[in-house]
């Protein structure tokens, strides 16, 4: 299927192989691939940890994984994502699947302008082999090109 | 049958999840309606529905909600999901 991978993760949306001290600050560095994207304005990214402090680590949504968002606010400017390798994993508190090595930004004004994008990575991130390579991969071009294969 | 997934926001880990949700129903052939859902909002939608998934951090906010509540811990584990959906496909 295809879907407008560019627009919702375009370059200045990726970090890859940064380092965080902690969850939060994982979280502040995919806030700030949606503002460096013009997805978001700095509000969101506090939203963001607010999300986690409110109702727990059940972001962390598969092992290594952890889908840092909110809901739809007027910190959101436009639907987009960002993408944060972690160079070190950290610990969000999710017995089951910590530690966190990626960490997906995810900024949506409804429910529905995110979901062709969403089912690319559901797709990717359910299969072991393009997961291996995702963590792998050298640029955010190669990285959306796993996601759209 | 119906199913309800139920995140924190209603916009992120359940729309995931409804997408391998989907996925694993053509698997197994069964016919289904995916719908999600915030955990505030879900308490009062959960009864229109056959089955609610969620994460088992979220599991305590739908305390109350006659419809089974199934927890999903790797919601990019295909075969975990299955073997939910198996024990409700009849």
């Amino acid at each position: 299927m295809a879907t407008d991978i560019n627009g919702f993760l375009p370059d200045s949306a990726f970090q890859l192989d940064v380092a965080a001290q902690d969850w939060k600050d994982a979280i502040r560095l995919a806030g700030q691939g949606l503002v460096n994207a013009g997805f978001t304005t700095d509000a969101y990214t506090d939203e963001m940890i607010e999300t986690v402090e409110k109702m727990g680590p059940y972001i962390v949504i598969a092992p290594g994984l952890a889908l840092a968002h909110s809901r739809p606010s007027d910190a959101v400017l436009e639907t987009g994502l960002s993408w944060v390798r972690l160079s070190t994993p950290v610990k969000f508190g999710n017995e089951a699947n910590d530690p966190v090595s990626l960490v997906i930004g995810l900024a949506g004004r409804d429910e529905n302008e995110h979901v062709s994008v969403m089912s690319a990575i559901a797709g990717s991130l359910s299969d072991a082999e393009k997961t291996r390579k995702l963590a792998a991969a050298k640029s955010p071009e190669e990285i959306r090109a796993i996601l759209n294969s | 049958m119906n199913i309800l997934c139920v995140c924190g926001n209603g916009i992120g880990t359940s729309v995931l999840l409804k997408v391998n949700v989907e996925q694993v129903s053509a698997d197994l052939g069964m016919d289904v309606t995916v719908t999600t859902s915030d955990a505030g909002s879900a308490k009062g939608t959960a009864n229109m529905n056959d089955l609610v998934l969620t994460s088992p951090q979220l599991a305590p906010e739908l305390e109350g909600v006659t419809t089974p509540v199934e927890t999903v811990q790797n919601f990019m584990d295909k075969d975990e999901i299955k073997g939910i959906l198996e024990r409700y496909n009849d």
